[in-house]
């Protein structure tokens, strides 16, 4: 019987590999803030319930306080650092620009949250408030504050950007012309 | 141009899109190590012993830190006046007492965060319990009546013969009210990161106020002041639970010296529920008496909350019903029950949110008692002076927030008997209800320097919290310094920075910002005397003092509600489809940042209206809702059309940045804009916060007379 509690992991994380031991029970949020150092990643339930820690795992957004690293083998992670190797997302200066934010610690989530569910519209796929499932007509330059709202409610903020964050949300939306975002 | 008055995008902005901003325990140390804590299970008893063998073989554990190895703290050392109510809770380990479930009986230290956890569920506890009181029932013979409440305010406060006034009254309404207890839940949970060099401490801590965090920590562990730095440079909101420092501060401090090591401690939400802090319950009766004309003559509110056995804290949420109307007869009094529950304290007005949600509850009963409009019964009792002090208002404004909300609203669309708007199943109604907070200042110290190549720093030892603070006091500052923003530097966060005030009480920017203008002038006067900037530079300080503002007036700001909801007839949910706040508080440096705010706090007030219960476990102890899905928040979806407007202000006995702060007024009285708007829809008087859709399951078709 094999009782080693770690196993050696590969994982691609903003376009770098890590090849490193990993305990069995770490969390993908735990080995982005204190092993790999990248904070922007935020820990605000540890339990999926907030969303602070959303991050994008093979192009899809994830709860990273929900994800065992030793299930990522070969997984590629995207975060907040690494989502424009350019300079700034189209979102992230929306957030600034509409105040999407106070405090800032669930805006990381929120903007990680918005790329993932923006491209989920964008190749159609339907939410709760999507009127006709079988034959869901969604698209992203035409998103409702509804379904934007809809498609965000995993990401909570006490402070109450809710308003700003569908507003930033909807400029960046409205200026996708097939997927230019 | 000015910098001030200009609708200023968040200087902290990019920072904290990109993930740049770090928070207490995102910080880097040679060496960290993770505290995690163990908690008592019994909400009464004396601690035996904490058996420490088995964590201690846990591999990567480093240490437990006990009430046998704790540090001593210096409980009479000198701390900051504004800490008195946090102390008992911060001397961890002192004592064998257990006085609430959830009490820190240890911590285990560990390389590695798992490891702690781990180190922690082997660490065996052994208490004798003893039976707890865990229920605030209200008449209680062991309930007090303190001496003082939270805004210094008696427990007791009577003008006129409020008693006998009311039994005479024409019209009387005697009405009872309850608030669930409330977490402040900030998106980061209470976190810090200890770091010891010899007798210098130096604390990374998610923190309202970092200066008089300082001197607390100094005077309970013997240091001189100067010896502890703390820096909290971004904090993911504190909503008053973090504007003293909190046990997680102290575990970080106690657990570092026992190992010789930087420890971090970030709490989870189960942890935070009895660690650190909540608005406790309330349960609350008025007695308003009035004329057939609906003048008020008499108001009597009685509120009854609970204490932890460690500090008496009472909420003022009473106060504002001392001041709110014209009525020559006026008693409050606040009854306290101690309990063996945590520590209650500060959560986001507290006092004034519960408390307005009874009163402005009880305005619109006795409109509809009386069959007035109830903006008009709030305008026919507008009071010419403070009732209370008999001091003339710096300004109030009341009425105008009501017209102006009433009429950009579209009040006039609402028709006043219940009920009598649908939309296919659901009830549609408006509410009304009306806001005040005070106006508080306390000095501050700043300093403002420039180098040679006319470069400016500013400095000021307070936090931004969230709440724009960081980019209204850089505005303040080029004004004062006639430059633009780009030539000044803002560093704020750091005890070593000087005394300032925590980001509490809504009073951060007006006394910060007097400081800041403060030190900032000087700096100009010593350039232009000095007849240009030497090589080295130029530095100037400032310290406000303590009588900003003429004493004789009476200083808060004031504001309305309105909310319109719909109400499924069949299945008792509600929705709020607008809300409108109209606040008048003065000058507003940052617009856009200002209305974040209110928006903000209008939407913190929703929650306690609709979802919001923090609630008590009364066989065990503490609560039962113990993290964020059974302790509900507003979500995205919940959020509609919400808008916030200020009034424009100029009023030049509020001090000199002349404005009242907007961080608190934004969740008073927005529950019952919103259970005012429930009646109306349903017939429905909510007496209860929150509201549950079980209570308006039947009712509302009963009412509707449909059934």
């Amino acid at each position: 019987m094999n009782t080693d509690t770690r196993s050696m992991v590969r994982i691609t994380v903003n376009g770098k590999v890590h090849e490193q031991q990993i305990d069995h029970r770490s969390t993908l949020l735990d080995l982005l803030r204190e092993t790999l150092r990248l904070t922007g990643t935020k820990k605000g339930c540890d339990h999926g319930q907030c969303g602070a820690c959303t991050v994008l795992v093979d192009g899809q957004r994830v709860l990273s306080c929900l994800k065992l690293v030793v299930t990522l083998d070969d997984a590629s992670v995207v975060t907040i650092e690494g989502l424009d190797t350019d300079g700034v997302h189209p979102l992230q200066e929306a957030f600034v620009a509409r105040d999407a934010l106070q405090c800032g610690y669930c805006t990381p989530g929120q903007v990680c949250s918005a790329i993932g569910a923006m491209d989920e519209a964008r190749r159609g796929w339907p939410s709760l408030v999507t009127p006709d499932l079988a034959n869901a007509e969604v698209e992203l330059s035409t998103l409702s504050r509804e379904e934007i709202r809809e498609r965000m409610s995993g990401n909570l903020c006490r402070c109450g950007a809710y308003p700003s964050i569908v507003d930033a949300i909807e400029d960046v939306a409205r200026q996708d012309a097939n997927g230019t975002v | 141009m000015t910098s001030t008055n200009q609708a200023v995008t968040r200087l902290d902005g990019p920072d904290k899109v990109t993930g740049r901003a770090r928070y207490a325990v995102e910080y880097g140390a040679n060496d960290v190590a993770y505290a995690w804590p163990v908690q008592a299970t019994c909400a009464r008893g004396r601690l035996d012993r904490a058996e420490t063998d088995a964590a201690l073989a846990v591999p990567g554990v480093l240490d437990v830190l006990t009430h046998e190895n704790v540090l001593r703290l210096h409980a009479d050392g000198e701390i900051s006046p504004a800490h008195m109510g946090a102390l008992p809770d911060l001397l961890l380990l002192q004592s064998k007492d257990l006085v609430f479930r959830g009490q820190l009986v240890a911590a285990v230290i560990a390389e590695t965060p798992e490891a702690a956890r781990e180190g922690a569920a082997a660490v065996v506890v052994v208490t004798e319990a003893e039976h707890a009181r865990l229920e605030l029932t209200v008449g209680d013979d062991e309930a007090i009546v303190p001496d003082i409440t939270n805004d210094l305010s008696p427990g007791h406060v009577a003008r006129g013969d409020a008693d006998r006034d009311f039994a005479d009254a024409p019209v009387r309404l005697d009405t009872t009210y309850s608030t669930a207890a409330n977490f402040a839940m900030p998106m980061e949970p209470h976190a810090a990161m200890a770091t010891w060099d010899g007798d210098r401490l130096t604390v990374h801590a998610s923190d309202q106020g970092p200066p008089w965090t300082a001197m607390t920590l100094a005077g309970l562990l013997g240091l001189p002041p100067s010896n502890v730095e703390v820096v909290a440079e971004y904090v993911g909101g504190g909503f008053g639970s973090k504007a003293a420092p909190r046990p997680p501060i102290m575990l970080a401090v106690l657990a570092a010296r026992l190992v010789g090591r930087p420890v971090k401690v970030a709490l989870n939400r189960q942890q935070s529920t009895s660690l650190t802090t909540y608005r406790g319950p309330s349960r609350q009766r008025i007695r308003i008496g009035a004329g057939t004309d609906g003048r008020i003559s008499s108001v009597i509110h009685e509120t009854t909350g609970q204490t932890s056995r460690l500090t008496t804290y009472a909420d003022q949420t009473v106060s504002a019903t001392r001041l709110m109307y014209r009525a020559e007869h006026c008693r409050t009094t606040t009854n306290v029950l101690p309990l063996d529950v945590p520590t209650p304290a500060w959560v986001r007005a507290p006092g004034e949110a519960p408390g307005m949600f009874a009163l402005e509850s009880a305005m619109d009963e006795l409109a509809v008692q009386l069959g007035m409009d109830p903006i008009e019964l709030r305008v026919l009792n507008e009071p010419e002076t403070d009732p209370e002090s008999g001091l003339p208002f710096t300004s109030r404004n009341l009425v105008s927030c009501l017209r102006i909300g009433a009429e950009r609203f579209g009040w006039s669309d609402r028709r006043p008997e219940p009920g009598a708007t649908s939309d296919g199943r659901w009830r549609l109604g408006m509410g009304v209800a009306a806001a005040t907070y005070p106006h508080y200042l306390f000095p501050s110290t700043a300093t403002a320097r420039v180098d040679s190549a006319h470069r400016y720093t500013v400095r000021i030892g307070a936090a931004d919290i969230g709440t724009g603070a960081r980019t209204a006091l850089h505005q303040i500052a080029a004004d004062a310094l006639k430059v633009p923003m780009s030539d000044v530097r803002i560093e704020l966060g750091r005890a070593s920075h000087g005394s300032a005030p925590f980001a509490g009480g809504s009073m951060g920017t007006a006394s910060w910002g007097a400081a800041i203008e403060s030190a900032c002038r000087e700096l100009r006067r010593r350039i232009s005397a000095g007849g240009g900037i030497p090589d080295e530079g130029l530095e100037a300080g400032a310290e406000t003092l303590e009588v900003m503002t003429p004493s004789n007036f009476s200083r808060h700001a004031y504001g309305a509600h309105f909310a319109a909801v719909r109400v499924d007839r069949d299945t008792g949910e509600v929705q709020v489809d607008r809300m409108l706040g109209v606040f008048a508080t003065g000058r507003i440096i940052n617009p856009l940042t200002a209305k974040s705010q209110a928006v903000g706090a209008m939407i913190m007030g929703m929650g306690m209206a609709l979802m919001e219960a923090a609630e008590p476990d009364t066989r065990f102890g503490g609560f039962v809702t113990q993290d964020l899905a059974g302790y509900h928040v507003p979500a995205h979806a919940d959020v509609r059309d919400i808008d916030a407007m200020f009034l424009t202000e100029e009023d030049p006995n509020l001090g000199p940045i002349a404005g009242r702060g907007v961080g608190e007024i934004g969740i008073v009285g927005t529950a019952a804009a919103i259970t005012n708007a429930i009646h109306n829809a349903t017939g429905i008087r909510i007496k209860d916060l929150p509201v549950r859709a079980e209570n308006l399951l039947l009712r509302v078709a009963v009412k509707a007379g449909e059934r």
